[in-house]
């Protein structure tokens, strides 16, 4: 048996460097066991502090109500439902990048999955926020859940997407929590057994459950990532899908219209793989993991975005199309009026969009500008702010001017507490982040492990010489017997 | 829990060790595990173990999700508490979908999860005897069960003659107790007990 496995040799290698396992050990293990460097006592301490802000934003809604937040007839949604949308949506990268690429058996999802998915339950985090204190009365939050109760029973309506919100949301975050953690327990348990601080031991020997890698407990931990995996597939689309059934079952010109599952999806991995790339090119540079996480990795994702932006394109030219094509006054209205007329209040935003979502990612045609660093870090930034416009438009711009001009809401402006409550979420998300980053390994170690004979550069190299060697003694042979 | 005794031996490289592994196997010795850094495939097929049975257990509880929320939707909206909604049908399947979806993924993950750690016997403080503590990091390391039959000394020299790089002798019990790894002396020098 050959020490290393076949992999085609025009697939770049996605573990650089001479590696072998004990050395990718040592390379992620490593910042857990160092001390934080000042770079990330600095973030972490910002981040706690937009945490802080927000829930004192928060806290004002709660005493004086959802008026803090400017929301009014007809603008009953505004910041916060863009937000929750925009927070699910990145969420959804992660659980592409750890359970429908593994079904594709993608050998790059290795290097990136531990992160991503740590994002996408962080995310998931962050979303729920914003429909829970969007509620006003929060302490009455749990009757959304169906129990039995003193009033009837009286049941939420199982027939509402915003019921089915409910339980996609919740299924999702659980979901997601047990793939991620599962993943984890072999990596903790690696950490674990290198421990010798007193701590150490004890959180990392909780945290592994006692994981041995025992061959049979290996054989049920790949069956189960792989069913959890095929779970999470159908999961992911369906969460997305019913977020965009919040707006889509409705009879709003600008949210009644049938093309929101694909294209919600679509625009949520687009956005969820911009936050993957801003968060990893950070990561690989603080925490020296450029081996692990390479220029090839970087491009791949370059290219998801490049398509699913492309997508979203595709889709917000079919809604203006059907919008003139179907000839209703207020359909054509909600678009024309409000979205793409660029003199209208909010028109600017609608522009923003088609910039930042559709013009900007067709940049990434090109190789060079997809393994440019600092222009994909750029580029990801300018994405989310764009994905962000774009749950802005569907959500604000339908609302504020609707069938009845004396009810238009054209002064919307958010308020301190509103974006208050916005920042608070990404201080929640990078604290959530900062602290993974610190104490979990970012990278999964054992799938490393298990691609480098196959993926490795050093293996790679070795099989190059081999794969020549055999040809060359083929055609040899082969001459021979004419 | 029995103590037994066991003969350790570690390997450098998955390569070699399955061959090892097969060879022990005819060689009639007792393998009590292989504990490796990674999944490694076809490894259980040569230590012959079976398939395991958890994707079927996922399907029980996937369809035991479907039901629960199919009847119990069912039951609310037509017997418990029948809501007019807009004159709709109070037997509305296609809207119970989605709840439907959803509580089957949930019940089927959610139980995998359960019945995995069960199977494997893990948990937070569940604690068990690590033969070598880099099987976690870059050792894979093949356990034989001494028993009445077997001669340690023999089986030794066999690990090496298989090429097993560090060979040694440990009395531990095979399941599992609640314990903290932080009570161990010097749990990164743990060897087990060397024996004779």
């Amino acid at each position: 048996m050959s020490a290393f496995k076949y992999e085609s040799q025009v697939r770049p290698p996605i573990v650089a460097g001479d590696k072998n396992y004990h050395q990718i050990t040592e390379d992620i293990v490593r910042p857990i066991e160092n001390r934080p460097s000042k770079l990330w006592w600095t973030g972490f301490l910002i981040a706690v502090l937009l945490l802080c802000f927000g829930i004192f934003s928060v806290t004002r809604e709660v005493i004086y109500g959802t008026g803090q937040w400017n929301l009014n007839k007809t603008v009953g949604w505004g910041w916060d439902i863009t937000n929750f949308v925009w927070w699910v949506g990145i969420g959804h990268a992660g659980t592409l990048i750890s359970a429908i690429l593994l079904l594709f058996r993608q050998g790059w999802r290795t290097g990136v999955n531990r992160a991503a998915e740590a994002m996408t339950i962080f995310a998931v985090m962050c979303a729920g926020q914003f429909p829970i204190w969007h509620m006003g009365r929060v302490w009455m939050a749990f009757f959304v859940f169906p129990y039995p109760n003193t009033r009837g029973s009286l049941w939420p309506n199982f027939n509402s997407p915003l019921m089915w919100d409910v339980f996609a949301i919740s299924t999702y975050f659980t979901v997601s929590l047990l793939f991620w953690y599962c993943g984890l327990l072999p990596d903790l348990a690696t950490v674990r057994d290198r421990a010798r601080l007193k701590w150490r031991k004890f959180f990392y020997g909780m945290a592994s459950f006692g994981w041995s890698g025992s061959t049979k407990h290996w054989q049920r931990h790949e069956a189960l990532s792989l069913v959890l995996a095929g779970l999470s597939t159908p999961l992911v689309l369906s969460v997305h899908t019913i977020v965009s059934f919040d707006f889509a079952t409705s009879v709003v010109p600008g949210w009644h219209t049938t093309i929101f599952p694909p294209y919600f999806v679509a625009g949520a991995v687009f956005s969820g793989f911009a936050m993957v790339q801003s968060l990893l090119i950070v990561s690989r540079k603080v925490l020296h993991l450029e081996d692990y996480i390479t220029l090839e990795h970087i491009d791949v994702m370059n290219k998801i975005i490049l398509l699913t932006g492309s997508i979203v394109g595709v889709a917000y030219l079919t809604e203006l199309f059907i919008a003139w094509y179907g000839q209703n006054p207020y359909e054509h209205f909600a678009f024309f009026q409000n979205r793409a007329n660029v003199l209208s209040p909010l028109g600017w935003s609608y522009y923003i969009m088609m910039g930042c979502n559709v013009v900007s990612p067709q940049l990434f045609w090109f190789r060079k500008f997809r393994r440019n660093l600092v222009l994909t870090f750029f580029m990801s930034v300018v994405i989310n702010i764009g994905m962000w416009f774009e749950r802005f438009v569907i959500i604000v711009t339908s609302i504020y001017r609707d069938y009845v001009p004396s009810s238009w809401s054209t002064y919307y402006r958010p308020t301190i507490w509103e974006i208050g409550f916005y920042l608070g979420t990404f201080g929640l998300f990078f604290t959530c982040y900062f602290l993974f980053s610190k104490f979990f390994p970012v990278i999964a170690i054992a799938e490393i492990k298990h691609i480098l004979k196959r993926s490795g550069a050093n293996y790679k190299e070795k099989m190059s010489v081999e794969e020549n060697e055999s040809v060359e003694a083929f055609a040899h042979e082969y001459a021979h017997q004419h | 829990m029995a103590v037994k005794k066991f003969v350790v031996g570690s390997f450098d490289d998955e390569a070699v060790l399955f061959p090892a592994v097969k060879k022990t196997r005819s060689a009639g010795y007792k393998i009590h595990d292989v504990y490796t850094p990674m999944p490694i495939h076809g490894l259980d097929k040569a230590l012959g173990l079976r398939e395991t049975s958890l994707h079927t257990a996922g399907f029980i509880y996937g369809i035991t999700g479907t039901t629960t929320a199919l009847s119990g939707i069912g039951w609310i909206f037509n017997a418990d508490w029948p809501l007019n909604y807009g004159g709709k049908s109070h037997f509305d399947l296609p809207a119970w979908i989605p709840i439907t979806f959803e509580l089957t993924v949930l019940f089927s993950a959610v139980g995998m999860v359960l019945t995995f750690c069960y199977l494997c016997q893990m948990a937070p403080f569940v604690r068990k005897h690590h033969f070598n503590l880099r099987s976690t990091d870059d050792k894979f390391v093949m356990v034989i069960e001494c028993t009445a039959k077997t001669n340690e000394t023999e089986a030794q020299a066999f690990l090496k003659s298989v090429g097993a790089a560090d060979i040694n002798v440990q009395n531990a019990e095979t399941g599992w107790w609640l314990g903290r790894y932080d009570k161990d002396k010097t749990p990164f020098e743990h060897k087990g007990t060397a024996l004779v």
